[in-house]
């Protein structure tokens, strides 16, 4: 449990897949505009994240690997990402029309994004091993990707109040824009190295 | 042989996909409406919300669904856009006249002054809060560019503190009206004869007081209007348009100078 727990804290704060690694920067800056559509984006990655891991660690483990294919991972991954998130948005289209007007425009939107595919892919480097089966890393893996996703809605929505407030003030004509949003969206990643160890010291 | 493995792996993997995705679009289809996409062709692209609907495919698709709602809802579009969709709804378009907005105040730096130096945010809202507001009339426009800011088209410009609106370019969305703290905007039809050009209510004693060109409520233009198309109400002059014919009289008679001519046909105005 202890770990559970130190794998989501770690996923979201200490190497937040935007602040940190730099994936995902697409959405990050394209939609944080306003805090709903930010909130409702990183919803429809949370849910994307954890359906896009269910699928590809199993193709990993039972498909891939044991026909030696592992450097296949990549376009399988974007193929059957971009496959399911057409599927659900079909779905949701059809069964739950409320959830489709909201969640909808985003959807098609991380079909491949590049944090989803990138936690994909750092969940079988990471918690896919030969000898440990496929039910403790698939575990592991699925927790790793709730707390990215979660890390993913903490970078949108902290984004989306600090651009609100940048966007108000007064700042030199060639700053505006496109150059303040990405000087302050470095600060904002330079205030998520304070986290850095905080995980190993507070459950290690 | 390794490769033929990694392409039968790709290619059942990305079979299955299409299968899947093929079945499930043709067993949980959604009927669309197909004259949606037409309707909302018809529209500008605005997405200016002066129909009263969230931007124009919320307009559009309002339109299909509700047969009775007008079609002539959308102002920047006008007749052609009402004409096109009656078309296609098989609807009768009826009668849309073209429209802009007017800023009602004639209050110029020359005209009128300000109570205070004011240095806070450059915003009308936030103006309006301190004391109503930088200028001496609490009813005047206030000249910070809250309406210059909403505008979609960039009609409108602060000109010598008051906002002045391009009526070539603008589409009469009425967002400005909205926008402003003090409804001095209004929507008037394009063709209009004259505007009055004042908001004020106060007496006549006060108004003049803070402002040299505003309605001091004298009554002369509505006596002098042979249509009875100026009336005259908490001391500020007021044209029904339906009425006015635009012979001028009114204009000649105003002491104030707030009815301003815009395309005055008969009389000769001195």
């Amino acid at each position: 449990m202890k770990e559970l727990i130190a794998i989501v804290m770690a996923a979201v704060l200490v190497n937040n897949y935007v602040l940190a690694q730099f994936l995902g920067i697409c959405p990050f800056l394209g939609v944080s505009k306003k805090l709903d559509q930010a909130a409702g984006m990183s919803v429809a990655v949370i849910f994307v994240m954890l359906l896009a891991t269910a699928v590809t660690y199993p193709i990993q483990f039972f498909v891939l690997n044991p026909n030696g294919l592992g450097y296949l991972q990549t376009i399988v991954f974007i193929l059957v990402i971009a496959a399911l998130v057409q599927l659900v948005e079909i779905v949701l289209k059809k069964y739950i029309p409320a959830l489709h007007a909201s969640l909808g425009v985003y959807l098609p939107l991380i079909t491949t994004n590049c944090a989803v595919l990138g936690v994909c892919i750092s969940n079988v480097d990471n918690y896919l091993t030969a000898t440990g089966g496929f039910g403790g890393g698939f575990v592991q893996a699925m927790f790793n990707s709730l707390g990215s996703g979660l890390g993913f809605l903490l970078a949108m929505v902290l984004f989306s109040g600090v651009r609100s407030r940048v966007d108000k003030c007064k700042c030199p004509e060639c700053f505006k824009g496109m150059p303040i949003t990405l000087i302050s969206a470095a600060i904002v990643s330079v205030s998520f190295m304070g986290f850095a160890g905080i995980v190993e010291n507070l459950l290690g | 042989m390794e490769i033929v493995i990694a392409v039968a792996v790709v290619g059942v993997i990305g079979l299955l996909c299409a299968v899947m995705l093929s079945v499930a679009s043709k067993f949980m289809a959604v009927e669309v409406d197909e004259r949606i996409p037409l309707v909302r062709e018809c529209l500008p692209g605005a997405n200016c919300g002066a129909c009263g609907f969230a931007g124009c495919d919320g307009y559009a698709a309002a339109l299909v669904e509700d047969p009775e709602l007008a079609v002539s809802l959308c102002v920047p579009g006008g007749a052609t856009a009402a004409e096109n969709i009656g078309k296609v709804l098989g609807r009768e378009a009826g009668d849309v006249a073209k429209q802009v907005a007017e800023v009602r105040c004639s209050g110029t730096c020359e005209a009128t002054s300000v109570k205070m130096d004011y240095k806070g945010l450059e915003s009308c809202a936030a103006a309006k809060l301190l004391f109503g507001g930088t200028g001496k009339c609490v009813y005047g426009c206030i000249g910070l560019g809250d309406c210059a800011q909403v505008c979609p088209v960039g009609a409108i410009h602060i000109n010598g503190g008051l906002a002045r609106v391009d009526t070539t370019a603008c589409i009469g969305c009425g967002l400005c009206a909205k926008t402003c703290p003090n409804n001095v905007i209004a929507i008037r039809p394009a063709d209009a004869h004259m505007v009055v050009d004042c908001n004020s209510h106060q007496k006549g004693a006060g108004t003049r007081k803070s402002c040299s060109a505003g309605c001091i409520g004298c009554r002369l233009c509505e006596k002098n209007c042979h249509t009875g198309a100026i009336t005259v109400t908490d001391n500020l002059a007021s044209i029904d348009y339906s009425k006015c014919d635009g012979c001028g009289k009114c204009i000649e008679v105003c002491k104030a100078g707030c009815l301003v001519a815009l395309n005055i046909t008969k009389a000769t105005i001195v």
